[in-house]
């Protein structure tokens, strides 16, 4: 019994008070900061971008394909991309993913999240998810378990992830969705009750990935659906996720 | 000359690997296989008109890797080894399922992932031959490929008499994302990230495998530093994983405390590791020639507060949970494997160190700075859900130490990042690294011009996936969970 009260009390508070306002430390690699004026167009960036997220007129990467590998900021000789450690990228646009440098990372946020009145309406005070890992590498799907940990605590803003799709106001997708598990992702969309939204984590999900191109994927189920929000991140920090929700439906 | 003997991250020339005719090699398996020694890849390659069927056996006690092939004859079919070394049973169904060759007599001949590129396209999970089971009382508890929490998709089908589970088998394929094929086709651009994500929670683990063969095959030697990071940071992510299999233990007993707690304890040693690298899991730490980020003296101190704070967590919610009766009634004699059947099955990793078979890859084969710095072996005996969840307990320890011994030691020789020479052709190099799972096989071959043809992987989950089936007979099936979790194997390391 004391020995209970002695670990209860060496633990402490753990939430994170606000997680609207939490910063993740340097070097996590976030949204990046680009400077095309700088770049000399020497392509090593494009050359060792391994997801082809990189453009160079003007000089842009998709946050949609990015797997945050650092690996252009870390051979480009000009300085022209460097990662930043702001967090909070989620869009409800595909296209707004692609950044090309004419945003601080302010900027971007205030336009990245444009949710319908009645998601706000209808979700605001609760948002229960069904995720469905769709050959997601186990990476999203920690990340996605640490939000409801006592340190994220998402629970807290009535954002849950529950058992059955039947309980669920909408599928979160992992992964890059192989042939062998779009059946089953059909399966629980289709069974998930109306109204319902669709949100993609990870890179994986919006783009494939590393894995994109491969013969063994069935991506139709996106053709088919409307996305409703996109978490870049590999894997998804849960900050980026829990932000990116709160926005959507706050 | 019947094998060639090598050691872990030693290439060989492919001419140089003996050649025989399949039955030979069947015979030469199975007699070196009683005489200790055990399988650790084993596929096949096209040869000719032909396809070659290459072996890799190893000898733990001697640090010694022995590799053999056998050309195919016109019927591609061969008597199987499994009936006489059953640790064969899931490399054999993967090369029947890869290459159409048949080991006859194999007694449990099931898909294995239902890849895009398999033999035979009329093999589907539809179709998945799964066993039956008639009479009274008798039902079956079908789960998945979706479940209930947020993890990877599988489908498990119990056949239960009451409440006892008689068999469960377990299907996988879900994961299924052509993982070896893309490898060969992009490893110059994406392989490292290819092999980060072979199974996200074992990034470190694979992408050191991939990268110490990419290593061997151009000749480099990394430094000592570089070394060092690369295992401070895989028993990081053994440390942390274990950390949160506690917690998910825990929390299917119940005993939330201990859920939270080790939830908590976990986040600060991930935490320790993005402020290495960037990641959580370590991702852009590893690459081919060295390590992307280095330890200053202030991270060296910052990780010695942390983890010396992990440590005592760890130990004081340990111990009182490991007092615990109302656990221990949950754990004590559920899921045992005994050490017989985990030596027939090929346990490896700590569920294989759990029921007492002492394999440990850092050890026994040992690999980058673990060759300087040898990890004592520890085994338990009672191979239940207690003992692999107390092994973790010890490897966090043990993880800890290794880490803090490291700080004391570390070289501070340079480069931490070298760039690789061209490959050398025509040559096959096996690269095996313990991840917390168990043990992680990379087999590399190269072609006329140096470019990878060949690549496969072996997650520790393939092999251990049917110690899991195996663990729950006789179990209530409510107790699946618990068992379950004692194992947490990766769905997609088997799936690829």
């Amino acid at each position: 019994m004391f020995e209970i009260l002695k670990i209860r009390k060496n633990q402490g508070h753990q939430a994170i008070p606000d997680v609207t306002k939490a910063e993740i430390r340097r070097p996590f690699r976030g949204f990046p900061s680009l400077d095309g004026s700088k770049c000399g167009r020497c392509g090593v960036c494009r050359e060792v971008c391994p997801v082809g997220a990189i453009s160079a007129k003007p000089l842009s990467i998709d946050l949609g394909k990015c797997v945050f590998c650092g690996d252009c900021e870390r051979l480009c000789p000009e300085k022209s991309i460097v990662f930043t450690n702001f967090h909070k990228i989620a869009s409800t646009s595909r296209e707004y993913l692609i950044v090309d440098g004419s945003k601080t990372a302010d900027e971007y946020q205030d336009g990245a999240v444009e949710a319908r009145k009645e998601i706000k309406r209808i979700f605001g005070s609760s948002l229960k998810l069904r995720q469905v890992s769709a050959a997601g590498c186990n990476g999203c799907e920690w990340e996605l378990n640490a939000c409801g940990n006592p340190n994220f605590d998402m629970g807290r803003f009535g954002i849950d992830i529950v058992a059955s799709p039947r309980h669920a106001d909408g599928i979160l997708i992992t992964g890059p969705i192989s042939a062998n598990m779009a059946p089953a992702l059909e399966d629980a969309y289709m069974c998930t009750p109306d109204p319902k939204i669709v949100v993609l984590a990870g890179s994986c999900a919006i783009s494939g990935g590393v894995f994109q191109g491969s013969p063994a994927l069935n991506r139709e189920f996106l053709g088919r659906r409307k996305i409703d929000l996109y978490i870049p991140g590999c894997p998804v920090h849960p900050l980026t996720v829990v932000n990116g929700i709160l926005r959507f439906i706050k | 000359m019947k094998w060639i003997n090598t050691k872990n991250n030693r290439p060989v020339r492919i001419k140089d690997v003996p050649e025989m005719g399949m039955d030979e090699l069947r015979s030469q398996i199975i007699r070196r296989c009683r005489e200790g020694r055990r399988v650790v890849s084993f596929f096949g390659m096209p040869k000719g008109q032909s396809t070659a069927i290459y072996a890799v056996l190893a000898d733990d006690d001697a640090s010694r890797l022995y590799i053999s092939s056998g050309l195919m004859g016109k019927d591609r079919r061969y008597q199987s080894i499994t009936p006489e070394a059953p640790r064969f049973h899931i490399f054999e169904r993967e090369l029947f399922e890869d290459t159409g060759i048949l080991p006859e007599g194999h007694p449990w001949l099931k898909g294995v992932r239902f890849g895009h590129d398999r033999a035979d396209r009329e093999s589907t999970m539809e179709r998945y031959p799964f066993f039956t089971m008639k009479g009274e009382e008798v039902h079956e508890v079908a789960v998945g490929p979706v479940h209930a929490g947020v993890i990877e998709p599988g489908h498990f089908r119990f056949m239960c008499q009451g409440e006892d589970v008689h068999h469960l088998e377990i299907q996988l394929g879900y994961q299924h994302r052509g993982v070896e094929d893309l490898m060969i086709r992009n490893y110059r651009r994406s392989g490292i990230h290819l092999a980060e994500s072979i199974a996200g929670d074992t990034v470190i683990g694979h992408a050191t495998a991939y990268a110490d063969a990419m290593e061997a095959l151009a000749g480099t030697e990394i430094s000592r530093r570089a070394q060092s990071v690369r295992a401070i940071a895989l028993e990081m992510e053994r440390a942390a994983i274990h950390i949160g299999d506690l917690g998910a233990i825990a929390n299917d007993v119940a005993y939330l405390l201990g859920n939270a707690v080790f939830g908590v304890t976990r986040t600060l040693v991930i935490n320790t590791l993005l402020a290495l690298c960037g990641s959580r899991f370590g991702r852009g730490l590893v690459r081919e020639g060295g390590v992307v980020f280095d330890f200053t003296p202030d991270l060296i101190k910052e990780f010695r507060e942390k983890l010396n704070k992990v440590y005592r967590d760890t130990e004081l919610m340990a111990e009182e949970m490991f007092e615990s009766a109302s656990v221990l009634s949950r754990l004590d004699n559920t899921g045992v494997v005994d050490a017989e059947a985990a030596r027939n099955i090929g346990l490896v990793g700590p569920a294989g160190r759990a029921s007492g078979f002492s394999l440990d890859v850092r050890a026994d084969h040992p690999f980058g700075i673990y060759r300087f710095y040898p990890i004592h072996k520890r085994t338990m005996n009672s191979g239940d859900v207690f003992a692999r969840a107390y092994m973790r307990y010890i490897e966090i320890k043990q993880s800890i130490d290794f880490i803090l011994e490291q700080f004391e030691s570390i070289a501070d020789d340079r480069p931490l990042m070298q760039p690789l020479k061209k490959h050398v052709p025509d040559s096959l190099v096996v690269s095996m690294t313990e991840g917390w799972r168990g043990e992680i096989v990379h087999c590399a071959v190269t072609g006329k011009k140096g470019g990878i043809v060949k690549y496969k992987i072996k997650d520790p989950s393939l092999q251990n996936w049917y110690g899991l089936a195996y663990a729950v007979r006789n179990n209530g099936i409510s107790d699946f969970p618990l068992c379950n979790k004692s194992f947490n194997l990766s769905y997609c390391g088997n799936d690829l």
